[in-house]
């Protein structure tokens, strides 16, 4: 058990990811070093979530190699945590839920008890930390899954859209506690489809659309002047598969950097 | 008309005077059909929950016979114990045949089945939802499974509850290798059958009315504990 083990950085060499002959994730290859929040964004099935549950480890890619680098890459597991769109909760306590992470880590008893007060009350649950989890709101399971999260210390933590279908309050206190998490340096990986969440939390984007990795540039540059025409289109506000798909998908997919420019 | 009546009172009479035989028979049923349920069920939970969660080779033919020998006939289960424990059976020389070890024996054949299968379908409802968080988090297969047997535990007192319906309601296979003997073999179910066929439908009626009592006794517990829980856990 090594709560800070240096796993990063996470490679990713041309790697696809296909169901039924569907090629979902397309030939991706990028590096995420220690350091900057990422926010991989993208419209409906461009690859989002899987993207994530491949570097993850929860699917294996059909092709390419995805490693982790660091001196610690063997441990990996341990050094990384997930928040699912839909938070899972054990049909236990607040308090359980996270005790149970813990427990799954090795820590003893004594450790645990700090831990879990620690992070309940740094997420504003502690005054819940003996109800039934699955009765808290959504966005208190949120919390709780964070929760749950940052008690583990991840070296990396990916979230899979974690303010899907919360309301603006709940989705305040989801961001604060992601900064918080951030700030104890903690590599957040994070997908969203909300845009003014990526500016206000990722220090880089990666643009996704139909599994190929458009974009991967600083969050300011990607706003101010994306260099894909799809990206532009993303950020502009503009419905991509219902203007872009039929010539899209006769261009059979773009490549970084090398998508043809959009004819006005 | 009078008879039927006159078999309530005697068996009102009987239970209301905690007659020795009766209150003999029925510890009797309950001692077996607790043991098989519990022995079945130390093999049933894991089994179903395993066949759930794991993908191993004969899987699928561990599935198809659970779910077959859900539905199996006591009479025929009764007979194939008979044959096994009877003197020129391979396990005759344990001299089991017409003990209540034997009954147990064929109860659990019984009821192993029903709970695992019925875990089985509770864990993979389960797992389903708790899978990736499970992997995510590093739990191992053996993690894995403890969680899910803990967290559906309320589901899974259903599935044991159905087979404790199941044993203690059999008649079949208790007698064929209980042999239904007087103050050795005798339970509720084999009595019942026994006066029924000998007229005395007072002591069948009073032995039908506790089975009924302690079944929905047995039932109403359950239903209170789970709703209690459901109220606590959601």
């Amino acid at each position: 058990m090594n709560p800070r083990a240096d796993i990063l950085p996470l490679v990713l060499d041309d790697v696809s990811f296909e169901i039924n002959g569907m090629r979902l994730i397309k030939d991706l290859s990028c590096t995420f070093e220690a350091g900057p929040r990422t926010a991989i964004i993208g419209p409906n099935g461009a690859g989002k979530s899987l993207f994530l549950r491949l570097c993850h480890g929860l699917l294996t890619p059909s092709a390419g190699t995805i490693r982790w680098a660091g001196p610690d890459g063997a441990n990996s597991v341990t050094a990384q945590a997930m928040v699912f769109q839909r938070p899972v909760m054990l049909r236990r306590s607040v308090a359980a839920n996270v005790d149970f992470a813990l427990k799954l880590r090795d820590h003893g008893k004594p450790d645990r008890t700090v831990i879990i007060d620690e992070v309940l009350g740094r997420c504003g649950l502690r005054r819940l930390k003996d109800n039934p989890a699955r009765v808290l709101s959504f966005g208190e399971q949120q919390k709780l899954a964070l929760a749950r999260a940052w008690a583990l210390k991840p070296q990396v933590l990916f979230l899979d859209e974690p303010t899907a279908s919360l309301d603006p309050a709940a989705t305040h206190a989801v961001e604060e506690i992601v900064q918080a998490i951030h700030h104890e340096g903690t590599r957040i990986i994070m997908t969203t489809h909300d845009l003014g969440q990526a500016r206000r939390l990722a220090d880089e984007v990666i643009f996704l659309h139909r599994g190929r990795m458009l974009e991967y540039a600083p969050t300011e540059t990607f706003f101010t002047e994306p260099k894909n025409d799809l990206a532009q289109a993303f950020v502009k506000g503009e419905l991509l598969w219902w203007k872009l798909g039929k010539d899209n998908r006769r261009a059979g997919g773009y490549e970084i950097d090398k998508a043809p420019r959009r004819r006005n | 008309m009078n008879d039927i009546s006159d078999a309530f009172a005697a068996a009102f009479a009987m239970v209301a005077g905690f007659d020795k035989d009766l209150a003999e028979i029925v510890g009797l049923s309950l001692e077996v059909s607790l043991s098989a349920v519990f022995i079945a069920t130390v093999i049933g939970l894991p089994l179903g929950a395993a066949t759930a969660l794991f993908r191993f080779p004969g899987r699928k033919v561990i599935i198809v016979v659970l779910n077959a020998f859900m539905g199996l006939p006591p009479v025929v289960v009764g007979l194939i114990v008979y044959l096994l424990l009877s003197r020129a059976g391979p396990f005759g020389v344990l001299g089991l045949l017409f003990t209540p070890t034997a009954m147990i024996i064929a109860q659990v054949i019984l009821v192993t089945p029903i709970i695992a299968s019925l875990t089985r379908q509770v864990m993979e409802d389960l797992w389903r939802e708790y899978e990736e968080q499970m992997r995510s988090l590093g739990a191992g297969p053996v993690r894995s499974l403890t969680a899910l047997l803990w967290d559906g535990r309320f589901s899974l007192f259903t599935a044991i509850l159905a087979g404790f319906g199941r044993a203690s309601a059999e008649v079949g296979a208790v007698m064929i290798v209980g042999g239904n003997i007087d103050h050795a073999t005798r339970v509720m179910t084999t009595a019942i059958a026994l006066e029924v066929s000998r007229g005395d439908l007072a002591l069948a009626l009073g032995l039908g009315l506790i089975l009924l009592v302690l079944s929905t006794c047995v039932n109403g517990a359950a239903f209170l504990i789970r709703d209690a829980a459901q109220k606590r856990h959601a």
